[in-house]
């Protein structure tokens, strides 16, 4: 596609700001031509979540492409850094892309633990940050800020609707099982919080360290606890393993499993008859049936080759509230008053069904009942409609 | 909870120690016998796994893939082993690590490559599929019980190669004094090669029959080097006998770690090699 420079090495981002420096002289648009505007992707492209990282951006692109290739009549310069997913590589990442190469706009990221160590710089430069799918719950809550959105969750959404599901169900006693850190607490912590409250009980809550996946003696632990069901997240790998060492260890059928979507997002192929019948809860499915579902599936297949996922719709909807912003000021990257009321006031048209933007930018969204059912995802209806993270500690 | 969950889990520990010792023999004999700290020994467990997810894949049979992945995955070590570590032998430790942190690198590449970053699974054998209950509520994975049965066997065959054959005896006199032998008129140069190609078969064939109860993915070589490096460093770097006691010990701490002290469970492994190596410097078993 046009218009898209890579930056592969450390050299080629000191070469490019080394040309910046020296067209720092020049006025930004000369009088007639179209503004342009530089966008920074800091994802994922190596290591676990490359796939995670290369499918936001290919959508982001798709949506781009729909669009003409321009955001509010403005061009776009791409640059990309790889932030590996490293939390202690976060900050210089984010350096990178604000300081040297002076971006407009940032869009990152996927890991939590890198989100976290980027909101207070861009919070401190004021850059606009998209953030495409770290659910941080402290993104839109203590660190919110002005320039700062989010296109894809909370934590706590993805989780709270699921204590009354499970309730629902007839199941009093559930055990927790995650890895023991910031995205797994946070995820368990939106369930038991509605769980409790409508009379469950937490009979045990497993921590693992991560990315331990040797799940044999808790599994032994789950069936002599004999709990009324279980609550996981793990994601990737973790969750092939989770799922396919639940179903070996006997427990597949005899004791139900829930968990946030991610749970089952890109394993089913892997897992076979092992997921049948574990209940998640999530903002989105590939099998919603509306049309622009359908045809962001079509578009993004033929554009990539690949099958679209959440992660992708994420990255979709990304350009999409850029797009909404950056139409009400004409692509003036500058007013960013505008900018920001008009993304804060948007209507994203999504994959998942419209949604709008919180006062903390935490997209306010309909959490679907999603079932694995003969390999497939499918929708068993909404689990809690308009879905609104509290955002506490927010002052926005 | 009675003592029948106790024993459960004392199997659960038994039979991850079996895993371990599989991979960790490969790992302490290299290490024990040719003198190199191969830190691409937990590649060489990842290849075996990838190479059962395709050969599996391609042939529809889990034990044909194995049959054929095992000798594909000792000639890549015998050709590694003549092309990159022969320079390495006499060389200090640190250009031994450099090398083999390398390979970790170009084979997780080239693993990226053929096969993607994707979480692959492969599925257990239809005829070792489900599981025997135990107790009532409490079942157990027929594949776990066989994983324990292929390593109670290779481990058999392991110490019998050790003990009653020339090779074993050249290996075992290599361990304790590599100049000797060499003295002795024992060709080192081929003695290595077969220790190497030996070793990479174990970690091959350990990574392959792990595949079905582990997911496939780029980075679980890294996980379980780190444990192995824990079994040969207690059990007593070159020993055989010291990895089998060494892995049994580790899986067990590992599992009752899990058990007893939860919010511990990573600690209490690496807490146990403290302790071993307070009271006993070269590990359980020193060959030297």
């Amino acid at each position: 596609m046009s218009g898209i420079r890579f930056t592969p090495s450390r050299r080629a981002v000191l070469g490019g700001a080394a040309a910046a420096a020296t067209m720092a002289g020049l006025p930004r648009f000369a009088i007639g031509s179209p503004p342009r505007i530089k966008v920074g992707f800091m994802l994922p492209y190596s290591g676990t979540y490359a796939k995670l990282g290369n499918n936001i951006t290919d959508a982001f692109m798709l949506r781009m492409a729909e669009l003409g290739d321009t955001l509010g009549g403005a061009e776009v310069e791409f640059v990309r850094v790889d932030d590996e997913s490293a939390p202690p590589k976060a900050v210089d990442n984010i350096t990178e892309l604000v300081l040297k190469e002076e971006v407009d706009v940032v869009v990152g990221t996927v890991h939590s633990g890198v989100v976290q160590a980027m909101a207070p710089i861009v919070r401190e430069e004021g850059t606009l940050t998209i953030v495409p799918n770290a659910g941080a719950n402290r993104i839109t809550r203590e660190l919110c800020a002005p320039n700062l959105f989010r296109t894809s969750f909370s934590s706590w959404q993805a989780n709270y609707p699921c204590g009354d599901v499970v309730l629902k169900d007839g199941h009093k006693k559930v055990v927790l099982i995650s890895w023991n850190y910031a995205a797994g607490k946070e995820m368990l912590g939106g369930f038991t919080e509605s769980f409790t409250a409508g009379g469950g009980e937490i009979v045990k809550e497993i921590l693992l360290d991560f990315p331990n996946d040797e799940f044999q003696a808790y599994l032994t632990d789950i069936a002599a606890l004999q709990p009324d069901a279980v609550y996981a997240f793990f994601s990737g790998g973790g969750a092939l393993k989770f799922i396919k060492d639940y179903a070996a260890a006997g427990l597949h059928g005899q004791i139900p499993l829930y968990g946030p979507g991610f749970l089952t997002e890109g394993v089913l192929g892997g897992v076979g008859d092992a997921a049948e019948g574990i209940k998640t809860t999530l903002h989105y499915s590939v099998a919603l049936d509306n049309p622009l579902n359908l045809k962001f599936r079509e578009a993004f297949q033929s554009a990539t080759g690949r099958e679209s996922d959440v992660f992708a719709v994420q990255g979709y909807d990304t350009a999409t509230l850029l797009a909404k912003g950056l139409e009400a000021v004409q692509g003036d990257i500058s007013a960013k008053r505008d900018l920001y009321a008009a993304m804060e006031a948007a209507e994203i048209e999504s994959p998942r069904g419209t949604f709008r933007m919180s006062k903390a930018h935490n997209p306010i969204q309909d959490i679907y009942l999603r079932e694995v059912r003969n390999g497939q995802d499918h929708i068993l209806g909404v689990a809690a409609e308009d879905v609104e993270d509290p955002a506490t500690g927010c002052s926005l | 909870m009675d003592y029948t969950y106790y024993l459960i889990q004392a199997m659960n520990g038994i039979q991850y120690g079996f895993l371990l010792f599989l991979v960790a023999s490969g790992l302490t004999l290299v290490f024990g016998i040719m003198g190199i700290v191969n830190l691409a020994h937990g590649a060489f467990y990842m290849v075996g796994a990838y190479l059962a997810y395709w050969l599996a894949g391609a042939t529809g049979n889990f034990f044909l893939g194995v049959a054929v992945g095992v000798p594909i995955g000792v000639v890549l070590g015998l050709v590694i082993e003549r092309l990159g570590f022969v320079h390495l032998y006499h060389r200090d430790h640190l250009l031994q690590v450099l090398f083999t942190f390398g390979m970790i690198l170009v084979i997780g590449e080239l693993i990226t490559i053929l096969w993607g970053d994707d979480v692959h699974g492969v599925s257990v054998p239809a005829m070792l599929a489900g599981s025997v209950a135990l107790t009532d509520t409490q079942a157990y994975p027929v594949y776990r019980l066989f994983i324990s049965a292929a390593c109670i066997a290779t481990a058999g065959g392991l110490l019998a190669l050790i003990r009653y054959t020339r090779l074993g005896m050249m290996i075992r006199a290599s361990a304790s004094n590599r100049e000797m032998v060499e003295l002795m008129g024992v060709d080192v140069n081929r003695l290595n090669m077969a220790v190497f190609g030996l070793g990479v078969g174990l970690a091959a064939f350990a990574g392959m029959i792990a595949a079905p109860v582990n997911s496939v993915h780029p980075t679980m070589g890294d996980d379980i080097l780190i444990m192995s490096f824990v079994v040969v460093v207690v059990g007593g770097v070159g020993s055989i006998q010291g990895a089998f006691w060494g892995a049994m010990l580790i899986g067990l701490a590992d599992t009752f770690g899990a058990v007893f002290l939860p919010e511990a469970a990573g600690v209490v492994v690496y807490a146990l090699m403290a302790l071993v190596l307070v009271w006993r410097p070269s590990g359980l078993f020193a060959a030297r």
